[in-house]
């Protein structure tokens, strides 16, 4: 275990509570137009050496929740802990919790400064925090190496001169430059084709391993996120619906969106292709979202108490905010009800 | 040049696109020959650079002529379209085959509401009247499933969620009851959820229209819904041509195999690596004189090195260029006998 | 990896594959752009003229003779004639490069530098101060340059230090603008994003990640105002307000002919020329210049 480590494996590494962003909108003439729910009232852990899959879609707030944990935004609300102590608080000031954590964007272009030669931009980091120039630089071209790009042939060579997947390798390259305990991964594998997407999937499984990282992997590929992932948290507008070991999830879904989102999946077998699509229309807007469950406006089991009722997520180990599986709830799907 | 209903819609023979803008010429398509009948899906996969979208262009010709060289034949119902100029262009675009693309935002104007775009498209093409044109693309809005399509025609296309705004594409492509639809990666951009609807869509279309469709996607399970035919291109060639349940199930040439075994899916082990291509594709600049792919297959041989593999036909309408194509067979059964 | 582990074999030097940089590509670029390079060869023309101008002059630009007043192009003694004061318009125009490229240049030097550092500020602050920078520049932006290059100089008084200064604000808040919306895009930018989840303070970020991408686009842009600046200069000059005579430079000497225009259309035309062709040339250079820095992707 790394020398940062406070609270031992069974601490935490990241604690989430209650974290609320909202993006007022403005309207015409100074008139406020509603306001953006981006993420509403979120609550988590990410385990220590675990690898925590974010799904959902458009809207749904996970990006957002990538930038708040790296206090990239503002939060409207709520608490966020890296192991056990608060960002900014005493003990850990926020360049320290920039070191320790790390980020990988979808875009692996617009990730790169396109003046600085990739050695350069893999060695900023480190100067930053103190590293000598002539250091950091010779520790730039070992990750380079380490991420499968021979730092001979590629260490001066400028972003545009790269292909996709291997600015991905130097935007993983960067981010470990700092030796961080902890990586948020945006998408980071969504923009490349299926076969350098699996060469990126090897070389964070094997770093993973290899400087005993921690994972928080956000996208909306389901089968990389099943692939990938130990625990999956599935969020839909603004708040988590399902939580839990990602076998789970993708077995035995509990929550009607996160079936709806398997279902969703195109087939890959032509003799059984989907039939019928398991919802209707887009995901809605969440500018001023709906009252009660935030899917009942989709969902097939909706019943009038969905409307009235907000469910919360509850269960130990694999959670699920849904009335239907709160018992008493009202919804006559629920246990308890018919009694 | 009256063609009968049996002869093929879309008949690409020996097709060539070079793009001669830059330093050296790129073929971007050496050499590709593709059938679509009426009412026939063909899905052509395969990754960026690979030529899948630059053939779809070409159909509608697209590129620009002063950086483009084509050669070959193309036949869209009965027209040389490599030959067509200025009004006879001009008809056959809209008319005889249409096109929708990855991003509806970008190609649909975003000054003009979209029922307004599509009487356009129907007036410029045909002599009704312009009552009668509205009244057509009412009838498309429903045709495509837009929920309230009276409102959604008088809606700007930045007012409609993504899903709606590539329903409403579908509808301006077929304004003018074309024969061929061309899709270039319709779904990339969409939710999952919104994803499955509109590739039903496109299938309902293409049974209940009789169209044929030309789909570009890099997603192997989108082709899988959509396409009765698949066809795997690699640097400018389609590889691999066949019905998509012999294309999944015994795929014999090593690039398809690779990419099927390339994908995470839901039954893979935790913690196995993905089998992935090494090496990167050709430069299209510089192709190699045997098949692209030797240098990156794991069942290359001298020959593979030699020259160019011609297309074989290994059973009715199932085509490979490749040489090994027994070696990849053994090695797609022994798969398919673990699983 | 033998340039990692331990010391490095003697024999084999270590050869970093250096790839040509951003400036090497838009140079290549730029070579290939025939239109451009022509004009880049009249500036540069123009700037020797400048420099040596004064040295190689076939006579004297000073020497005034009444006998020999406005004569035609062509006369002996006089190839491009003679102006209202019988001095060689040869010498003049060689002479007044100087003045007046200095008048186009200078002035947009200074607002390259004080426009680029308001503009980046503004645009890397955002909020409050960006608010507050970028109303005032509105408030100049509002009037038309060549009023407020004359009210300007005007108010400071007539002279070569003046009109500079005068020239200079009015392009600081042009030169500004195109900064701000710079830096503003870069950023946006990821890049940018993941310098600060590196812990970089706001001065390290500009420093290292954004003066190299901004800068660029600003003095593209700068470069086109040069012929403005050279056609305001002469029109400061033109209005006496900037250059005394007899120094000559292009607008003032297109002033001092106005009275010929009916005798000798072509010799007072010549000065306007001389702008023309020098404003064309800088505008010419700077499209080129443009185009050749959008490097693909």
């Amino acid at each position: 275990m790394s020398a940062d480590d406070v609270g031992g494996p069974r601490q935490p590494m990241l604690r989430v509570r209650q974290l609320v962003k909202h993006f007022p909108l403005k309207g015409q003439w100074g008139r406020g137009a509603g306001t953006v729910c981006a993420v509403d009232g979120i609550d988590f852990e990410v385990l220590k050496g675990e690898t925590l899959g974010v799904v959902g879609e458009s809207g749904c707030g996970k990006s957002t929740t990538a930038r708040l944990l790296m206090h990239l935004i503002e939060r409207t609300g709520g608490e966020i802990d890296f192991d056990g102590r608060t960002v900014g608080g005493r003990g850990l000031t926020l360049k320290d919790f920039r070191r320790q954590v790390q980020m990988v964007f979808q875009d692996s272009y617009s990730s790169l400064n396109p003046r600085l030669t990739i050695e350069d931009s893999v060695a900023f980091g480190p100067q930053v925090h103190g590293v000598e120039a002539r250091t950091s630089v010779s520790r730039a071209r070992e990750l380079l190496a380490r991420v499968g790009l021979e730092p001979r042939r590629f260490a001066e060579r400028y972003p545009h001169e790269l292909s996709g997947g291997q600015r991905q390798r130097v935007n993983i390259a960067r981010a470990l430059a700092l030796q961080p305990r902890l990586i948020i991964l945006d998408e980071a594998v969504s923009a490349l084709d299926k076969s350098v997407e699996a060469q990126v999937l090897n070389l964070l499984l094997d770093l993973k391993e290899e400087f005993g990282l921690t994972y928080l992997f956000i996208s909306h590929d389901l089968n990389v996120v099943r692939y990938i992932s130990d625990r999956v948290m599935v969020m839909y507008l603004g708040q988590v619906v399902e939580i839990g070991a990602s076998e789970e999830i993708f077995v035995a879904p509990k929550h009607p969106y996160t079936k709806a989102l398997l279902a969703s999946m195109p087939s890959m077998d032509p003799d059984r292709r989907t039939q019928e699509a398991p919802l209707a229309g887009d995901p809605p807007n969440p500018i001023d979202p709906p009252p009660g469950c935030r899917f009942h406006t989709r969902c097939k089991f909706a019943e009038p108490v969905c409307i009235t009722r907000v469910p919360t997520l509850a269960g130990d180990g694999h959670a699920v905010a849904c009335l239907m599986h709160e018992p008493g709830s009202g919804h006559s799907r629920a246990a308890g009800a018919a009694a | 040049m009256s063609p009968t209903p049996d002869d093929p819609l879309v008949l690409v023979r020996d097709l060539r696109v070079t793009f001669t803008g830059g330093r050296a010429p790129v073929q971007a398509v050496s050499g590709v020959d593709l059938t679509v009948h009426r009412g026939e899906a063909v899905a052509l996969i395969g990754e960026s650079g690979s030529g899948k979208s630059v053939t779809l262009r070409a159909l509608l010709r697209l590129h620009s002529p002063k950086r483009t060289v084509m050669e070959g034949t193309i036949r869209v119902v009965g027209q040389d379209v490599l030959a067509l100029g200025g009004r006879a262009l001009a008809d056959y675009r809209g008319k005889v085959a249409s096109m929708i693309f990855q991003e509806p935002l970008l190609a649909l104007d975003p000054v003009y509401t979209v029922g307004k775009q599509i009487v356009e498209s129907i007036l410029r093409h045909e002599n009704v009247s312009a009552t009668d044109a509205r009244k057509r693309a009412l009838q498309l809005f429903e045709r495509v499933r837009i929920p309230s399509p009276e409102r959604r025609l008088d809606a700007y296309p930045h007012e409609m969620s993504g899903g709606m705004r590539q329903r409403a594409m579908i509808a301006l492509a077929l304004a003018c009851n074309p024969q061929v639809l061309l899709a270039d990666e319709p779904t990339t951009a969409l939710d999952a959820t919104v994803q499955i609807q509109i590739l039903l869509l496109l299938r309902e279309l293409q049974r209940e229209l009789g169209l044929a469709i030309v789909f570009v996607t890099h997603d192997i399970g989108a082709a899988i819904e959509v396409a009765d035919r698949i066809a795997v291109m690699y640097a400018g060639r389609i590889v691999e041509e066949g019905p998509a349940r012999t294309l999944i199930r015994a795929p014999r040439h090593p690039y398809t195999l690779a990419l099927l075994q390339s994908r995470a899916h839901g039954a893979l082990a935790k913690g196995s690596r993905l089998q992935t291509i090494g090496g990167s594709p050709p430069d299209l600049a510089h192709l190699p004189q045997g098949c692209a792919f030797a240098e990156r297959c794991r069942f290359a041989a001298d020959a593979c090195l030699a020259t160019q593999p011609p297309a074989l036909e290994l059973a009715p309408g199932h085509q490979a260029r490749c040489l090994r194509t027994e070696a990849t067979a053994a090695a797609a059964n022994a798969v398919t006998a673990m699983a | 990896m033998a340039i990692l582990a331990g010391a490095p074999p003697a024999i084999v030097p270590v050869v970093f594959e250096r790839s040509p940089g951003y400036w090497a590509t838009v140079w290549r670029k730029l070579r290939r752009d025939k239109v451009a390079m022509a004009a880049g060869f009249v500036v540069l023309l123009l700037v020797l003229l400048a420099v040596f101008g004064s040295y190689i002059t076939p006579a004297d630009p000073f020497k005034a003779s009444m006998l020999s007043r406005l004569k035609p192009i062509g006369t002996a003694g006089y190839p491009l004639g003679s102006d209202e004061l019988g001095r060689d318009m040869l010498s003049r125009l060689m002479m007044g490069a100087r003045l007046s490229l200095f008048m186009g240049i200078t002035p947009v030097l200074a607002a390259f530098f004080l426009g680029s550092a308001i503009g980046i500020l503004a645009g890397y602050a955002g909020g409050a101060v960006n608010t507050a920078i970028m109303r005032t520049i509105d408030v100049f932006y509002a009037f038309p340059s060549v009023l407020l290059a004359i009210a300007l100089s005007g108010a400071l008084g007539a002279g070569i230090t003046n009109s500079l200064i005068s020239l200079t604000v009015v392009f600081i808040p042009l030169i500004a603008r195109v900064a701000e919306s710079a830096t503003v895009q870069v950023r946006g930018r990821e890049f940018v994003e993941a310098a600060r989840a590196s812990g970089a303070s706001a001065f390290t970020i500009v420093r290292v990640h954004v003066l190299g991408n901004v800068l660029g686009p600003i003095f593209v842009y700068s470069t086109s105002l040069i012929a403005v600046s050279m056609i305001l200069a002469s029109g400061l000059s033109f209005l006496g307000l900037g250059v005394k005579p007899p120094q000559p430079e292009w607008g003032l000497m297109l002033n001092t002919l106005r009275t010929a225009i009916y005798t000798q259309p072509w010799i007072a035309a010549l000065p306007g020329v001389m702008i023309f062709i020098t404003s064309i040339s800088f505008n010419v250079l700077s499209d080129g210049l443009r185009s050749a820095m959008d490097v693909k992707q």
